[in-house]
This record gives C-alpha cells, sequence and structure tokens, in this order.
C-alpha cells in the first residue's frame, strides 16, 4: 500500500471515478485552471480537459443547482466548494432541491450528486469561514453527509459517494489536507454508514467524527499512557446513514462513553448520538455520557482562543476522567 | 447620466501617465491645497499600513487571509473623500483601505489582524471583518457578494429615517455574479434607494481572470441597465476621475434618491490573499506595467508635484511619517494582549452583555 496525504487520496478518487464513468464531472470554484484552491484537484484538468474538470464563476447557488438539475438527467457532478461555509448562499439548491426531488417525484427522479469541500474550524479566518454543516444538512431526510478523518477513509468514502444514488455531502478538512497515511492503490470503497473502530478498548467508548477522531486518538493515547485507562475510539465516519450498531456494540464492550465532535454543542451531531445510546443501550451505561464539543459561539478569530474554542486532546482527557470517575 | 454608448475601458485608462482630465472638475477644483494633501496623505497611509502588513504576516504573527490592497488606493481614497454625514459604506474581505479611509486608526486595524482585544473588533472578526458603525463603516464582510444586500438596507434605512445621504457597497470584478448581488441591485432600483453599487475591478477573481467568469465581460456596469438602474466606468488609477464620477452617483442618491452602478477599474499587486502564490495566472509583466505607469498613488503624486502642491520634501516627509505610523501600529499590536477564553462567549447576545437589565428573552441560550 501506498502511503499518501488525506489530499491526495482525495484526487486518486476522484481520478478513478473520472476514468472509470464518463458521466462524472467535476466542478467549481478555481478547481481547474487554478488546480483548486486547496490542490485538491490538482492535474485533473490536464488529464481529463475542461469538458470534465471546469471552472465555475463565484454563483455557488446557481453552479449548485446547475449540478442538481443534471445529475436528474444522469450526470455525476462532483461539486467543490471552496468552504463549505459558502453553502450557505446556496441552501435552498442543497437543501430543497437536491433533498427533496425523490420523494416528491414519488421515486421517480434520482439526483447523484456529490458535493465536497473542507468544513472546519481551526485555521485562523472567523466566523464566516469556520462552520461545520454536517448536523444541519444530516438533518434533513433525503441528505446524505459523510466526515473522512483518515487518507484510506476520504478515497474509500469519496468513491462510494460518486457511485451513490443521492445526494451524497462531502465534509473534508484543510487542517487534515496533509495528513499521510496507507491508502490501496486500486479501486476499493467504504460504504456510506459504516463505522470504524480506530482504536480498541476496554474501559471508555470515544464516539467522534472528522478531525474530531484524530484529536480523541491522541486524548487515548494520553489516557494509557498517563491514567491508565484503555480507550475504544469509533470514528463514525458517515453522519447519515449512521452506523448505530457499531457505537451500541462499543458502548456494550466499556459501558462507559464520551463524545466528541467540532460542532458547536446545540442539536450537534452528538446530540443524536447520545439519544441514541440511551434509547438503546441505557442498561449498559455505567455513568452519564460525556461530551466535548466547541466552545459555543461562534468561530473566534483570534488564534490562540480559537484553538481552544475547539476540542483540544487536553480538554477530552479532562472530559474523559469525568466520565470515568 | 448619459451612459457610455460602447463597452470599453474609459478613455483616461489608455494614457494614463498624463494630467488628469478631470483636475478641473468642480469636485476637485473646490479642494484647498490642505485638502489635496491630505488626500494624499491619506492614499499613501493605506499603501504603508499594507506594506507594514506584510512583514507582520512574513513574520508569523498574522495568520488565516490577509487581502492586500495594493494597487487599489484611488478607489476608496477617491469615493470616501465625497462622503458626509449620512453616508455609509459596506465592503468585502478586501477591506483595510476603506477603514483608514473612514478613519479607522492603524493601532486598531493591526492589532485586529494579530487577533489581540485591542483591535476593532476586540480580535474576533480577523482582517476581513472590520467594523465601525461610529464612522459609518459597516464592514467588512467574508462571504462574496452578502454586503450588497446588507448595504442596500442602509440606504433603504437612511432613507426611511428621512436622511440625506446614501449608502457605497463595494464589491469584485467576481462578486457580481453572485444571485445575492442581482436581488439586491433590484430592491435598490424598484424602491428608489439611495444606493451605489462600487464594482472595483482589479481584473481577477482569486485565479481567475475577469473574462473567465463573465458573460459579457466587456462592461460588467451595464448590467444595471437591465434594472433601469444609471450607471459609469470610471480609471481607478486617477483618483481625480473616481472623484468626478463618483460625485455624480453621489448627488443622484441624495437629490433624487436613485441608485448607480459604478464599475472602476483597478488593480491588485499582490495574490489574492498572501496564502496566493500568484505565479501561474496572470504576468510578472503586467503586473509591473501597472505599477510603473498606473501606480495611483504615483499618479496623484506627479498631479501634485505638478501642481506645485507638493514639494519632494513634503512628500518624503508625509511618507515617512505613514511608515512610522504603521511602524507604531505594529508595536501596539504586539504588546497588547489576546482576548480571554471567557471572551469567547461574549458578544454573542444583546442580554449576555447587558446582564442585569430587563430583557424579553428567558432560559439557556448558551450551551455546553
Ligand atoms: C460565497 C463565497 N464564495 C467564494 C468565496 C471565496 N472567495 C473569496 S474572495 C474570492 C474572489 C473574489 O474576487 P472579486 O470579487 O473579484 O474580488 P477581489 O478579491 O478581486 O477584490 C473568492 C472566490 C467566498 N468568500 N464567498
Ligand atoms: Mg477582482
Amino acid at each position: 500500500m501506498a502511503v499518501i496525504t488525506y489530499r491526495e487520496a482525495l484526487r486518486a478518487a476522484m481520478r478513478e471515478e473520472l476514468q472509470r464513468d464518463e458521466n462524472v464531472v467535476l466542478m467549481g470554484e478555481e478547481v481547474a485552471q487554478f488546480n483548486g484552491a486547496y490542490k485538491v484537484t490538482e492535474g485533473l484538468l490536464k488529464e481529463f480537459g475542461p469538458k470534465r474538470v471546469v471552472d465555475t464563476p463565484i454563483s455557488e447557488a446557481g453552479f449548485i443547482g446547475l449540478g442538481i438539475g443534471a445529475s436528474m438527467l444522469g450526470i455525476r457532478p462532483v461539486m467543490e466548494l471552496m468552504f463549505w461555509s459558502f453553502s450557505y448562499v446556496a441552501f435552498d439548491q442543497i437543501v430543497n432541491n437536491a433533498g427533496n426531488i425523490r420523494y416528491m417525484s414519488g421515486g421517480l427522479i434520482n439526483c447523484p450528486i456529490v458535493i465536497r469541500g473542507p468544513a472546519n474550524g481551526g485555521t485562523n479566518v472567523g466566523a464566516t469561514h469556520s462552520h461545520t454543516p454536517e448536523a444541519i444538512l444530516a438533518s434533513h431526510p433525503g441528505i446524505k453527509v459523510v466526515c473522512p478523518a483518515t487518507p484510506y477513509d476520504a478515497k474509500g468514502l469519496m468513491k462510494a459517494a460518486i457511485r451513490d444514488n443521492d445526494p451524497v455531502y462531502v465534509m473534508e478538512n484543510t487542517i487534515l489536507y496533509n495528513d499521510k497515511g496507507e491508502v490501496p492503490e486500486g479501486d476499493y470503497i467504504v460504504p456510506l454508514g459504516v463505522a470504524d473502530v480506530k482504536r480498541e478498548g476496554t474501559d471508555l467508548t470515544i464516539v467522534a467524527h472528522g478531525r474530531a477522531v484524530i484529536t480523541s486518538l491522541k486524548a487515548a493515547e494520553i489516557l494509557e499512557k498517563e491514567h491508565g485507562v484503555s480507550v475504544e475510539v469509533v470514528d463514525l465516519r458517515s453522519i447519515r446513514p449512521l452506523d448505530e450498531d457499531t457505537v451500541l456494540a462499543s458502548v456494550r464492550k466499556t459501558h462507559r462513553v464520551l463524545l466528541v465532535e467540532e460542532n458547536k454543542p446545540f442539536c450537534g451531531v452528538d446530540a443524536q448520538v447520545a439519544y441514541l445510546i440511551q434509547a438503546k443501550a441505557f442498561d449498559d451505561l455505567d455513568a452519564p455520557i460525556g461530551r466535548v464539543s466547541s466552545i459555543d459561539a461562534p468561530q473566534i478569530y483570534c488564534k490562540r482562543m480559537e484553538d481552544q474554542q475547539l476540542p483540544h486532546p487536553a480538554r477530552v482527557v479532562e472530559a474523559a476522567l469525568k466520565v470515568l470517575a | 447620466m448619459a451612459t457610455p454608448a460602447v463597452l470599453t475601458h474609459p478613455e483616461s485608462l489608455k494614457n494614463p501617465a498624463g494630467p488628469s482630465e478631470f483636475a478641473k472638475h468642480p469636485v476637485n477644483t473646490a479642494l484647498s491645497k490642505a485638502d489635496k494633501v491630505a488626500l494624499y496623505t491619506k492614499m499613501a497611509r493605506i499603501r504603508h499600513f499594507e506594506q507594514r502588513c506584510i512583514r507582520t504576516y512574513q513574520q508569523g504573527k498574522i495568520g488565516g487571509f490577509l487581502h492586500l490592497y495594493v494597487g487599489q488606493e484611488a478607489v476608496a481614497a477617491g469615493t470616501i473623500s465625497l462622503l458626509g454625514k449620512h453616508d455609509h459604506i459596506i465592503t468585502g474581505y478586501r477591506d483595510h483601505g476603506h477603514a483608514l479611509m473612514v478613519g479607522m486608526n492603524m493601532n486598531e486595524c493591526m492589532a485586529e489582524l494579530t487577533g489581540k482585544v485591542t483591535g476593532c473588533s476586540k480580535g474576533k472578526g480577523g482582517s476581513m471583518h472590520y467594523f465601525a458603525p461610529d464612522k459609518n463603516y459597516w464592514g467588512g464582510h467574508g462571504i462574496v457578494g452578502g454586503q450588497a444586500p446588507l448595504g442596500t438596507g442602509l440606504a433603504y434605512a437612511v432613507k426611511y429615517r428621512g436622511l440625506k445621504g446614501c449608502c457605497l457597497a463595494y464589491m469584485g470584478d467576481g462578486a457580481v455574479n453572485q444571485g445575492a448581488v442581482h436581488e439586491a441591485y433590484n430592491l435598490a432600483a424598484l424602491w428608489d434607494l439611495p444606493m451605489i453599487f462600487v464594482i472595483e475591478n482589479n481584473g481577477y477573481s482569486m485565479g481567475t481572470s475577469q473574462e473567465r467568469s463573465s458573460a459579457h465581460p466587456g462592461c460588467l456596469a451595464k448590467r444595471a441597465e437591465g434594472y433601469g438602474m444609471a450607471w459609469d466606468v470610471i480609471n481607478g488609477h486617477d483618483v481625480y476621475e473616481v472623484r468626478a464620477k463618483t460625485a455624480a452617483a453621489v448627488k443622484r442618491a441624495h437629490d433624487e434618491s436613485k441608485p448607480t452602478v459604478l464599475e472602476i477599474f483597478t488593480y491588485r499587486y499582490f495574490g489574492h490573499s498572501m496564502a496566493d502564490p500568484d505565479k501561474t495566472y496572470r504576468d510578472k509583466e503586467e503586473i509591473k506595467e501597472y505599477r510603473e505607469k498606473k501606480d495611483p498613488v504615483l499618479l496623484f503624486e506627479n498631479e501634485l508635484l505638478a501642481e506645485g502642491v507638493l514639494t519632494p520634501a513634503t512628500r518624503d516627509a508625509i511618507n515617512e511619517a505613514a511608515m512610522a505610523e504603521a511602524e507604531v501600529a505594529a508595536a501596539f499590536a504586539e504588546e497588547s494582549p489576546d482576548p480571554t477564553v471567557a471572551d469567547i462567549t461574549k458578544h454573542i447576545y444583546w442580554e449576555e452583555d447587558n446582564r442585569g437589565k430587563d430583557t424579553t428573552s428567558r432560559g439557556t441560550i448558551v450551551f455546553e
């Protein structure tokens, strides 16, 4: 297996799907000639030409809506949002049109669109550019949302997303783009809706997604080394569909749970996960469920404070010890 | 307004080195010597502030995005120099030049960039999100085009309150393709609002040349006709021309409560932001050409030297003072403290900031 970056893994997935299916088209601001604002699509214009890799004006409502329409007629658009924060100007298309078209047509119309791009804080760019909309979007039936944390998952989930017949929104993370990991060279998919146990343990389950997985793995190391605690880390990978079984199996094993996410707490993904656990594994719990999210405020600009606002290993360790107390 | 028949850059842009044909325009002849020196000083201050920002960024003290205004100074300087008590402005993320023009000081601007509590937004907004409502400056907006409807709302409020004023909303040549901009155009025209949309056409939106982003690219301002709005094109390298043509739009807003679209041709010398290496989408030669032949600060300087308003000595003194001021700002930003963790949850809701006062809401509003 080759060791490549998260960015390269995403690119490999798109390249392979462009080769595999002539209906796959990449679109977005600066994706072609400029090779992508974050270079995820680097080289793809050169390889596939301007029919398959297309630069758009700064018209998110327009080009995302166009992609949804094209998908209804069998195109498989993979649309880049330079940041998921910019999806908000295209919210009607993303939610109302993509999310409802199958249902409202009584199942007559497919909408196989992928919308992808970074959705994260931690880069010192202020409130307007730091949104993490996975919970908002996943709250709409009809929409699928995935949040890869590793290069392996990034490639596998992206390929699964492109082959899916419903809208799939892929939330990437600029801070992870340079992370390296082992990724198979050929074709494989990570099915949507399958969580992954990223670290096995017996004393505490941490459930996380996106970069919070990486943060949790660091915290798990500290908990083991400094506190002798064995932590299991479950990476949701996919927010909707949600792999309830893997989460519940881990809870039944460790009996204690800490939920970690980079969202703001109110109606975050973990509010749903907490409900799930108490509803289906209440008798297995030895302690109330713990939770770590971003501090509840619009994203602060000051870098030093933003690092405090986001979950960080020390905060996760502290919360874990409370659940274990 | 007589709208130009052909779609072209203004004539004056073709030969920008000569004396400005707009020097004799009444809004410019009305300027005293001192006014002219002050206007030049403001342009020089923007230039030196931005250049000091580059160093602060390179020292690793500014993170995130830093969009510089160098090359575009005459746009903010020319337009804002015309404004009065009830005139308002709002812009995008390339907002430092406008901020200095409305009278924000370099210290609060620099401290904001380094995320300090002494910054204009207390370290919460950053480079893209400057605000100074006391100076009729409503931001600093990070989402492309989002400021156009907001500005239209400011114009609406001015009119609603019976004031003689207007709002200038600035945006780039890429921003004109946001839906919100078109909705704002229609509202401003439909409701006769005292509104001026200023397109700062610097030729590129990030790495996309204007020809690649806009249908009918010869003239972006002409889209105003679809909404029955007046429009004009302006050579943004000539601050006298910017003033002369913007004055007509301000007058239209003040006297008739009618909107205008102005397209001001300008150029940015640096990458889209400091994160853009600026190596692939334009020629070094092109940048050189603008810097050497069309530099707005230099052209105005030459103009004022020829008019006898500036001497080489006064020019040098002005530039040295501006550099020194930027240096002081950098030191101020360096010494200022960060916001605290407790500050993170301040300024979210009015009642959180005004504890104990009677409020109309109850219950938990900030969650753990
Ligand atoms: C809705 C939205 N889409 C995309 C972006 C990313 N972005 C920021 S600035 C920019 C280019 C804008 O170019 P232009 O309007 O010409 O202004 P300039 O930067 O040249 O001043 C882009 C694509 C954004 N901030 N908001
Ligand atoms: Mg531009």
